[in-house]
C-alpha cells in the first residue's frame, strides 16, 4: 500500500465533541481509513496536533489563495459582487476554475444582473456552469415581488439563497450602528432593526417558497430570535456571522477606525452577547471570515468614504478557537460551524473527516501564540479590525485532495 | 454622562466675581500642561480646565481687537497658516485668516474647489503636500465626519479643526462659551437650549460637550428625525417640544437646517419646521426675561429664526458671537505654535 498516513494527532470527526487520538490514510485524493494507519506509507507527524477538516469559507469577496493557505480554508464560496458582477455563466466557470487543483471555489451566482436587484440573472445557466448558491451580494433586494420569485426559482432548482440582511431604506447611507459612538462621532448611523425588518421578510418568503435561505451575517439579538423561532417552526434556514460581529461591538469604530467599518456594522455590545449566545445554543450555523481585503486606496480615507469590508480569513480560525477556549462550544462543534455545516448548505461532498470523502485537511496546533499584524499578513490587503491582538492557534499544515500544500 | 471628566474647580462660578478674576493664571498649570494638546480636533478630548485656559487667552485677544486702528500683535511673525477648507465657508474661514493676520502669520487660504481634489487627490495625498510645503498650523474644515483627524495623523504641525461632517467644530463652542462666560459672567448652572437639526450638527455637538464640562444644563431640541440616537448618555436633557425646553431658560441657541447632509425628508416643510421649531417672540417670552439669543450662522431667516429676534440688540448675542470667533482662533493659534515658538515652558 502507499499514500499517506496522518498518525499521532487528534481527529475532529463527524458528530464527536473532543477530538480522538487516532490514524488516517489518505490514498489518492479521499480519506481511505479513519482509525487505521497503513504499513507503507508517507508518515505526516501531528502529535500534538489537531487533524480538522479544511476550513469552507462561505461568503468571501476575493480569491486570495496566500491568505486562505494561512487562514486553514481549503474553499470558499465566492460572493457575486467581482469585477465584472458573476450574472453570467461564463464569468461562473471561469471562477470555480480559478483556484484549482490547490483550491477550490465555489461560486455563488448573483441573484439579479448586475446585482441592481431588478431582473433575475440565469440562475439555472450558472448552476450549469458550477454555481452552488445564489446570493444577493452585499445589499438586500428591495422589491419583494422580485425576491419571491428568485426564491421560487431557486426552490426548484435547489439551490440556497444567500442573503443580505438589512433593509435598505432603513439602512440608507448610514456607516454606524445607532448608539453612543455613531452620535459621539457624528456618524451617520441606521438602526439595528434594519436588519430584523429584512429577516422577518424574508422569513415570509422563504416560508411562502420553500426555497433553502441562508442569512449570511445575523449579527442583532432580535434578528437571532427571528431565526430561532423560524428554525423551531422548521423552516429549512441557517444563518452565519463573523468573528467580528462576535469579538467586537460599535466602540471599536472609535477614532474612526476604518478597519473596523463593516457591512452590516460593528453593533451594540448587547447585540454582541447575543451573538455568542447564539452560537452556543445552535442558532448559529455558520462562522464564516467574510474575507473582503481593501488597500489602503479604499480604507485609508475618512470613515464614511471608506470602503466596508475586512481581511478575515487569516484570522478566522484562531479567533474562532476562542470560542472553545472559552467554553462557549465544543472542538467538535466548532468544525461544524467552519466546514461541516457550509458544506451541507452548499451541497458539497465536504467539510468531515471519513472514509471516501475527499481528503481535505488542516493540521492546527492550537495553542501556538500569534500577533495580528495588518502590516505582516499574507492576504491581498491588511484591513483587519483585530490588528496588534494577540491570538492563539495556527495551521501547521494544509492538504487539498490528498496533497500537501 | 460619560467621557467628559468632572470640574477639578467645583466652585468656579462664585457670585461678585467676574470669570476672569476666579481663574487666575495661576489657577491653571503652568507652561504646557495648561493645554498638552498638539491639535486642536474636538471638544470631547478636552478637561474642563484646558477649555477654560483658552476661554482666559482669548480674553487679552478681544481686548486687542476692541483696541483700535493698529490691532497687530507680532508672535506669530514668519509662521505660515494654511486654512485648507475642504467645505465652503463665509465666516469661519474669514475668521481664521484675520485671526493668523493680527497674529502676524502668513495665512494662505486653500478652497478645495480650486485644488487636486477636484483632480481625484485622495484626501492623505493632499495632506501630504500641505506638509511638505511646511506649514506651521493648518486648519482644515472637511465634510466628512474624522477627515480632520486622519490628516492630523499625517503631518508634523498642529491640525486645528475648523468643522469636519457631524463630528465637532471645537472653535465654534469655544467662541460660543466665551460669549456666554462674558454675557453672562459664568456658564456653571445656566439653562442652555440647544435647538435644531442635532443630528447633523457638529456645533451642536461641541457645544454639548463643551457645556456640560463647563456645568451648564444643557437642554436638547430636535424634531424626531433630527435628535442623535443616545445623546442622553452624555448629558443632555432630550425635549420634543420647543415651548417646554424654554421654560426658564438662560441662553437659547438656534441652529440652521443641514439640507446639504440629509438624504430624504427629515421634516415636512419649513413652513411646518418654523411653526414648531421657530424662535418667535411669542416663544422667546418663555425663556427667562434676559434670554440670550445665539446662532452660529448661517442663519435662515423665518425658518429656524424670526428676524426681530436675530435682530434684538440687547437679546441676539450672534454678531458678538462672530467678535468673539477672532479672539477664541487668535487664542487657539497662539497656544498651539508655542512649541513650535520655543516659548518658555511650551518647547
Amino acid at each position: 500500500m502507499s499514500g499517506i498516513n496522518i498518525v499521532g494527532g487528534h481527529v475532529v470527526l463527524p458528530g464527536q465533541e473532543k477530538a480522538e487520538a487516532l490514524h488516517l490514510h489518505i490514498e489518492g485524493e479521499a480519506i481511505s481509513s479513519v482509525g487505521k494507519a497503513a504499513p507503507i506509507a508517507d508518515q505526516i507527524d501531528a502529535a500534538g496536533l489537531i487533524v480538522a477538516p479544511g476550513i469552507i469559507d462561505l461568503g468571501v469577496f476575493k480569491t486570495d489563495k496566500p491568505a486562505f493557505r494561512f487562514g486553514g480554508i481549503t474553499r470558499a464560496a465566492l460572493m457575486p459582487d467581482q469585477s465584472p458582477v458573476h450574472d453570467d455563466p461564463a464569468t461562473v466557470r471561469y471562477a470555480a476554475l480559478k483556484g484549482k487543483p490547490d483550491f477550490w471555489v465555489h461560486p455563488l451566482a448573483a441573484a439579479t444582473r448586475d446585482l441592481a436587484g431588478l431582473h433575475m440573472a440565469e440562475i439555472a445557466l450558472m448552476k450549469e456552469a458550477g454555481a452552488v448558491g445564489v446570493a444577493t451580494g452585499r445589499k438586500w433586494i428591495a422589491d419583494s415581488g422580485v425576491m419571491l420569485r428568485i426564491m421560487r426559482y431557486c426552490a426548484a432548482l435547489d439551490l440556497p439563497v444567500i442573503v443580505h440582511c438589512e433593509d435598505g431604506g432603513l439602512a440608507g447611507n448610514a456607516v454606524a450602528t445607532h448608539g453612543e459612538t455613531a452620535t459621539l462621532l457624528g456618524l451617520s448611523s441606521a438602526s439595528p432593526a434594519s436588519e430584523s425588518l429584512a429577516i422577518s421578510r424574508d422569513l415570509l418568503l422563504a416560508e411562502e417558497s420553500g426555497a433553502h435561505v441562508h442569512f449570511r451575517q445575523v449579527t442583532t439579538a432580535r434578528g437571532l430570535d427571528l431565526i430561532r423561532a423560524a428554525k423551531a417552526k422548521g423552516l429549512r434556514i441557517s444563518c452565519g456571522i463573523t468573528p467580528a460581529h462576535l469579538f467586537l461591538s460599535d466602540n471599536a469604530v472609535s477614532d474612526f477606525r476604518t478597519f473596523a467599518r463593516l457591512s452590516p456594522p460593528l453593533r451594540s455590545e448587547a447585540d454582541r452577547l447575543a451573538c455568542i449566545s447564539a452560537v452556543a445554543d445552535g442558532t448559529i450555523d455558520v462562522l464564516a471570515s467574510g474575507h473582503d481585503p481593501k488597500g489602503p486606496e479604499e480604507k485609508r480615507l475618512p470613515f464614511s468614504e471608506a470602503a466596508p469590508g475586512m481581511a478575515g480569513a487569516e484570522t478566522l480560525l484562531a479567533l474562532s478557537l476562542n470560542l472553545v477556549r472559552d467554553g462557549t462550544i465544543s472542538t467538535g462543534r466548532l468544525f461544524e460551524l467552519l466546514a461541516t455545516n457550509p458544506a451541507r448548505i452548499l451541497n458539497l461532498n465536504a467539510g468531515r473527516i471519513a472514509e471516501r470523502c475527499e481528503a481535505d485537511l488542516i493540521l492546527i496546533d492550537p495553542d501556538a501564540p500569534w500577533q495580528v499584524d495588518a502590516d505582516r499578513m499574507t492576504a491581498f490587503a491588511g484591513n483587519t479590525p483585530f490588528d496588534k491582538l494577540p491570538v492563539q492557534g495556527r495551521v501547521r499544515q494544509i492538504m487539498k485532495g490528498g496533497k500537501v500544500l | 454622562m460619560r467621557r467628559l471628566p468632572p470640574s477639578p474647580f467645583p466652585s468656579m462660578g462664585i457670585a461678585l466675581m467676574t470669570w476672569t478674576q476666579a481663574f487666575a493664571a495661576d489657577r491653571f498649570p503652568s507652561g504646557s500642561d495648561a493645554f498638552p494638546h498638539k491639535h486642536l480636533l474636538g471638544i470631547a478630548g478636552l478637561q474642563n480646565w484646558e477649555i477654560l485656559y483658552i476661554l482666559k487667552e482669548a480674553e487679552q485677544w478681544v481686548a486687542l481687537n476692541r483696541s483700535g486702528a493698529a490691532k497687530h500683535d507680532d508672535r506669530l511673525a514668519g509662521l505660515t497658516i494654511i486654512n485648507a477648507f475642504f467645505e465652503n465657508s463665509t465666516r469661519t474661514l474669514l475668521s481664521f485668516e484675520i485671526a493668523g493676520k493680527r497674529l502676524g502669520a502668513d495665512v494662505v487660504n486653500m478652497h478645495a474647489a480650486q485644488s487636486s481634489v477636484k483632480k481625484g487627490e485622495t484626501l492623505i495625498d493632499t495632506a501630504m503636500t500641505l506638509n511638505a510645503m511646511r506649514a506651521d498650523a493648518i486648519v482644515i474644515r472637511h465634510a466628512s465626519s474624522g477627515a480632520v483627524q486622519l490628516i492630523s495623523s499625517k503631518v508634523d504641525c498642529p491640525v486645528l479643526n475648523a468643522g469636519d461632517g457631524s463630528h465637532e467644530h471645537p472653535t465654534q463652542a469655544l467662541l460660543d462659551a466665551l460669549t456666554i462666560m462674558r454675557r453672562k459672567g459664568k456658564i456653571e448652572g445656566q439653562t442652555v437650549v440647544i435647538c435644531g437639526d442635532v443630528l447633523h450638527s457638529r456645533v451642536a455637538r461641541s457645544n454639548l460637550f463643551c457645556l456640560k464640562s463647563l456645568g451648564a444644563e444643557v437642554r436638547v431640541v430636535a424634531p424626531p428625525a433630527l435628535m442623535p440616537i443616545g445623546i442622553e448618555a452624555f448629558g443632555a436633557n432630550v425635549y420634543s417640544n420647543f415651548d417646554a425646553a424654554l421654560a426658564g431658560a438662560d441662553v437659547v441657541m438656534k441652529f440652521r437646517l443641514q439640507n446639504e447632509r440629509m438624504q430624504g425628508d427629515f421634516i415636512p416643510s419649513p413652513r411646518e419646521y418654523f411653526h414648531l421649531y421657530g424662535l418667535d417672540e411669542r416663544r422667546l417670552a418663555l425663556a427667562k426675561p434676559d434670554a440670550l439669543v445665539m446662532h452660529p450662522g448661517p442663519m435662515n431667516r423665518g425658518v429656524e429664526i424670526a428676524s426681530n429676534i436675530a435682530d434684538h440688540v440687547e437679546r441676539s448675542a450672534i454678531t458678538e458671537q462672530v467678535e468673539m470667533g477672532v479672539a477664541v482662533r487668535m487664542a487657539c493659534l497662539d497656544i498651539l505654535t508655542r512649541k513650535a515658538r520655543r516659548v518658555e515652558g511650551w518647547a
